[in-house]
């Protein structure tokens, strides 16, 4: 048997074949590499490749020929991954592409997605089915503008393991110091992210340290090998177990006698006698018989492909989804989710769309673009559309409603796809968040590094009260009216016997805040707390008042996105200064023309009025407080 | 035939060769929903028997909802044809094929000539040809993402535009489970269940199934020449230089195609268990013995891109 020659310390295909690959029980781990163009990330790929050896002889010879032909002296392991003329040409990975190799514990899938900044879209794809994602960072370069993208499409897809790859020690003497200063720089940025597990490792993929053995040269890292932490690392974690979701795939019907619904229970598991609903008719039956692959079974668990029937005669087919009685996902037409947009063109509120989801295919509105979010800073930018390989929250609503749970919930029923009517092409990948609960409890990009759920959900909360919890936030000028107003409506809802709870400027100015000032960057601190303790007011089940003059229109909607559009309300409180200055009920216009007040708003410092459309506007120069009342609660139309 | 003997072995609940199993059932049951008129690819080759079996377990108790084709070059090897048959009548599929002999003679296509000539070119025109006068408009192929560089980023649903022509740079993303099929009068999609499968599960797939597949897999005695390191079938098909001498060696193939590209490896293994030890031990990929990818280092994307299977 040939042997490939050694070339200039690049190892060769060893020739025992002591590893016996053949086993069965092995499991399997999907997982996707990401970083940029010179981080050696192909060059892992094919270390991790040549060390297991699924690298072939044939695969190498041509590996030497093509280097030899570019002039190049060292076999260029990167070579191995780069799939396409036009990348083999241009030197770069323009797709995803998937790899294979085995261990005797594991079978490996990997997605190698590439780096570049264009190609958010593919990185996007690699991650959705991934276990795991390895974010390589150069020693040298330390934590990029990339890493951290990376590191938030992977906390954004809910890819449960993160290995942070910190390659290339050899070029920097394999320093422990600069490792750890790499580890911190990656946590302070992490912590902003929802990722459960990070896990940190010193390499270099071009000397194979610490990728299948531990490395001589760091005596110092006492962690897992690569290749260890990929074979032992626990699989499965993106499944839920628990809810019950069977969208109907195929009904496979071979006489009068046999009518069974094909499809793969996404999440949960089902046995025969168990009471199911169907959606969307929500008729009830029994499951009668569960046919696997494999044959007749009590149960079906989670990912598997079967065949269920039903006891009673009911119309299923392709779309319906089978579920639990007393476990039913969301069934609505317009929900809220984060897009990854992936076309030339951009996506547009008030376009039409068709939306494929689980096993449903219905036409779709994106209703709202609400944000735009800078993957590299974080930060929320307003935005009336999505450019290619941009990422946004937006509003979308169906011409038939979705079976869905919140992506974080469950991936399966969360997850969808936007297509373009008139070219088919998949434009845009979608992460359902939430019908009505709180937008910030699973946006990786808030501020909540783990969020544990309520102990008591608000949605119960509510029930018991009989009513929504709501968000209705006062703004304008101080003296315009806005607390007087707040007061009176308060009252009125009280009366009714409905739960609330004022907040207004004064009374957390003298206690949560009264270490701020005036000073906008003080303003916005203020607004900001004020919207944390109106949300957890809210999630109390209460409805909430705010009277604060609030004259950012920026710090305003910071509190706005932490709530449901259809459970806040903004209501501005308009009023002619010279009244305003007439009526001075604390004096402060007085205190403002003697110099002795700085910046008032409503005297020498502005107040943006809501630009929003669902605003409310109140002038209480020609406006009785009976009168503004009825007007909001009009506008409310409490449920 | 005869029937090979070897242990059954149990596939465990959570292991990999489950999860693809029910992946590629998942992609076929889809197949099914999608598209109106779609067909499995037959080659005879043990991919397309595992997909077969497949797809018997995917819509069962009901039975396979659509035809096999088979695109035949007419340079087969026998026992292809006869296993193929006996699959047909088996399974209760109906056949569809599409001859290149019959193109050739036709005008539709020309013969290449010379040592070096092969059919698998003009196999590409028959196989559209024969997709479009069926009216296909899903064609289920074998195709694993382990066999080739190209193949590496080809989705399990592949948009085919009007020409049958793949556009390796303006494929659909394919995300989570959601597979888009949606397309225009006169385009097709080619479908891979078996993307995530390497050889050494199809192989370990078969033995665990107890699955049949051609005789000519495990080794036997051929008459065979030698070239450039490629064992290839004495054949009357294939134009000889000069200095290549006919040999009787053992012999198995690793892949079945055209009986003038395939070559086989000199093997001893004789049973399920030999060939997976052999596989595991393999240090040449199973398509390194395929005349037509040495073509050129681009030659399977070359191929792929004007419609190839």
């Amino acid at each position: 048997m040939k042997t490939a020659q050694q070339n200039n310390g690049t190892p060769t295909p060893k020739e025992d074949s002591g590893v016996d690959v053949s086993y069965l029980d092995m499991d399997m781990l999907r997982f996707t590499t990401a970083g940029s163009v010179d981080d050696g990330k192909s060059t892992l790929i094919g270390r991790l490749l040549y060390d297991s050896k699924s690298i072939f002889e044939d695969q190498w010879d041509a590996l030497e020929s093509t280097t030899k032909n570019r002039g190049e002296e060292k076999v260029n392991l990167a070579l191995l991954t780069d799939g396409l003329r036009a990348e083999r040409e241009q030197g770069i990975t323009i797709d995803v592409a998937y790899r294979y190799f085995a261990t005797p514990k594991r079978k490996f899938i990997i997605a190698d997605t590439p780096g570049h900044e264009q190609y958010t879209r593919n990185m996007v794809t690699g991650a959705s089915t991934a276990d795991l994602a390895i974010i390589l960072i150069d020693a040298r370069k330390g934590v990029l503008t990339q890493s951290r993208r990376h590191a938030f499409l992977s906390s954004l897809l809910q890819i449960p393991h993160l290995v942070v790859a910190v390659n290339k020690m050899d070029l920097v003497d394999y320093s422990e110091d600069r490792f750890s200063e790499i580890i911190n720089d990656f946590k302070e940025f992490s912590e902003n992210l929802d990722v459960d597990d990070i896990t940190f490792i010193p390499i270099s993929a071009l000397k194979g340290d610490n990728i299948v053995n531990s490395s001589n040269n760091m005596s110092w890292y006492k962690g897992a090998t690569l290749l260890h932490h990929l074979e032992n690392v626990k699989v499965g974690s993106r499944k839920n177990p628990h809810d019950f979701r069977f969208p109907v795939q195929y009904v496979i019907r071979p006489d009068q006698d046999y009518r069974g619904f094909a499809g793969r229970v996404v999440s949960g598991n089902i046995r025969v006698g168990e009471k199911v609903s169907v959606l969307p008719s929500g008729e009830q039956s029994r499951i009668r018989s569960i046919e696997t692959v494999d044959g007749s079974a009590e149960i079906a668990r989670t990912g598997e492909s079967v065949v269920l029937e039903v006891e009673n005669e009911i119309d299923i087919s392709r779309g319906d989804m089978i579920v639990r009685e007393n476990n039913v996902p969301n069934c609505k037409s317009t929900f809220e989710a984060t897009v990854s947009w992936m076309n030339k063109e951009p996506l547009q509120a008030g376009r039409p769309y068709v939306v494929m989801h689980t096993s449903r295919t219905t036409q779709a509105l994106v209703k709202e673009v609400r944000y735009r979010i800078n993957v590299d800073s974080l930060h929320r930018e307003e935005t009336a559309e999505l450019q290619l390989n941009e990422i946004g929250r937006v509003v979308v609503e169906t011409a038939h409603p979705l079976f869905f749970d919140a992506y974080k919930l469950n991936n399966d029923t969360g997850s969808f796809i936007l297509v373009d009517p008139d070219t088919h092409v998949t434009v845009g990948a979608g992460m359902i968040r939430s019908t009505s609960t709180s937008a910030l409890k699973d946006d990786p990009s808030s501020r909540n590094i783990v969020w544990e759920p309520w102990n008591i959900d608000r949605e119960v909360r509510e029930q018991r009260n009989g009513h929504e919890a709501r968000i209705i936030w006062f703004t304008g000028v101080s003296g315009a009216g806005k607390t007087t107003i707040a007061r009176a409506l308060e009252r009125e809802l009280w009366e009714r016997g409905l739960r609330t709870m004022l907040l207004d400027g004064d009374q957390v100015r003298h206690g949560l805040n009264s270490d701020l000032g005036f000073e906008p960057s003080d303003r916005k601190e203020n607004i900001r707390r004020v919207g944390e303790v109106a949300r957890l007011f809210y999630e109390h089940g209460n409805i909430v008042l705010c009277s604060f003059v609030s004259p950012y229109r920026e710090d305003r909607r910071v509190v706005r996105e932490m709530f449901p559009s259809d459970r806040y309300l903004e209501v501005c409180v308009l009023c002619d200064p010279e009244i305003l200055q007439e009526r001075d009920p604390k004096g402060l216009y007085l205190k403002a023309k003697q110099g002795t007040l700085k910046s008032l708003t409503g005297f020498d410092a502005g107040h943006e009025a809501p630009t929003e459309n669902d605003a409310i506007f109140i002038d209480t120069g020609n406006t009785e407080v009976e009168q503004a009342v009825v007007t909001i609660l009009d506008k409310l139309n409490l449920k | 035939m005869e029937e090979k003997k070897h242990q059954r072995i149990e596939i465990q609940r959570n292991s990999h060769l489950k999860m693809i199993e029910e992946e590629a059932i998942f992609v076929m049951r889809e197949v099914a929903a999608q598209f109106e008129r779609p067909v499995l690819l037959f080659s005879g080759g043990k991919d397309s028997i595992v997909m077969v079996h497949l797809a018997q377990k995917a819509f069962r108790p009901g039975n396979i909802p659509f035809p096999l084709m088979h695109i035949d070059t007419g340079h087969n090897f026998e026992e292809t044809i006869t296993f193929r048959d006996e699959l047909v009548k088996r399974t209760g599929t109906r056949l569809i094929v599409g001859s290149v002999q019959v193109s050739i003679d036709k005008g539709r296509v020309r013969e290449e000539v010379g040592p070096e000539a092969s059919r698998n070119a003009l196999q590409t025109v028959v196989l559209l040809d024969t997709l479009k006068v069926h009216n296909v408009d899903c064609a289920l192929g074998g195709g694993r993402r382990d066999e080739e560089k190209a193949r590496a980023k080809e989705r399990f649903f592949s948009h085919r535009d009007i020409f049958g022509q793949w556009d390796p740079k303006n494929q659909r993303p394919e995300l989570w489970g959601i597979f888009n099929g949606r397309k225009n009068q006169g385009e097709h999609f080619r479908v891979f269940p078996l993307s995530n499968w390497t050889e050494m599960d199809v192989w370990q797939y078969i033995a665990a199934e107890q699955i049949p597949i051609p005789s000519i897999y495990y080794s036997h005695r051929r008459r065979v020449f030698n070239r450039r390191g490629t064992w290839l079938n004495d054949s009357e098909f294939i134009t000889r230089y000069p200095d290549e001498v006919t040999e009787e060696k053992i012999v198995r193939f690793r892949t079945i195609g055209d009986a003038t590209c395939t070559g086989a490896v000199l093997s001893h293994a004789s049973t399920l268990e030999e060939i997976i030890a052999e596989v595991a031990a393999a240090r040449v990929t199973e398509r390194g013995n395929r005349h037509d990818d040495k073509r050129s280092e681009a030659a399977m994307e070359d191929r792929k891109k004007l419609g190839y299977f």
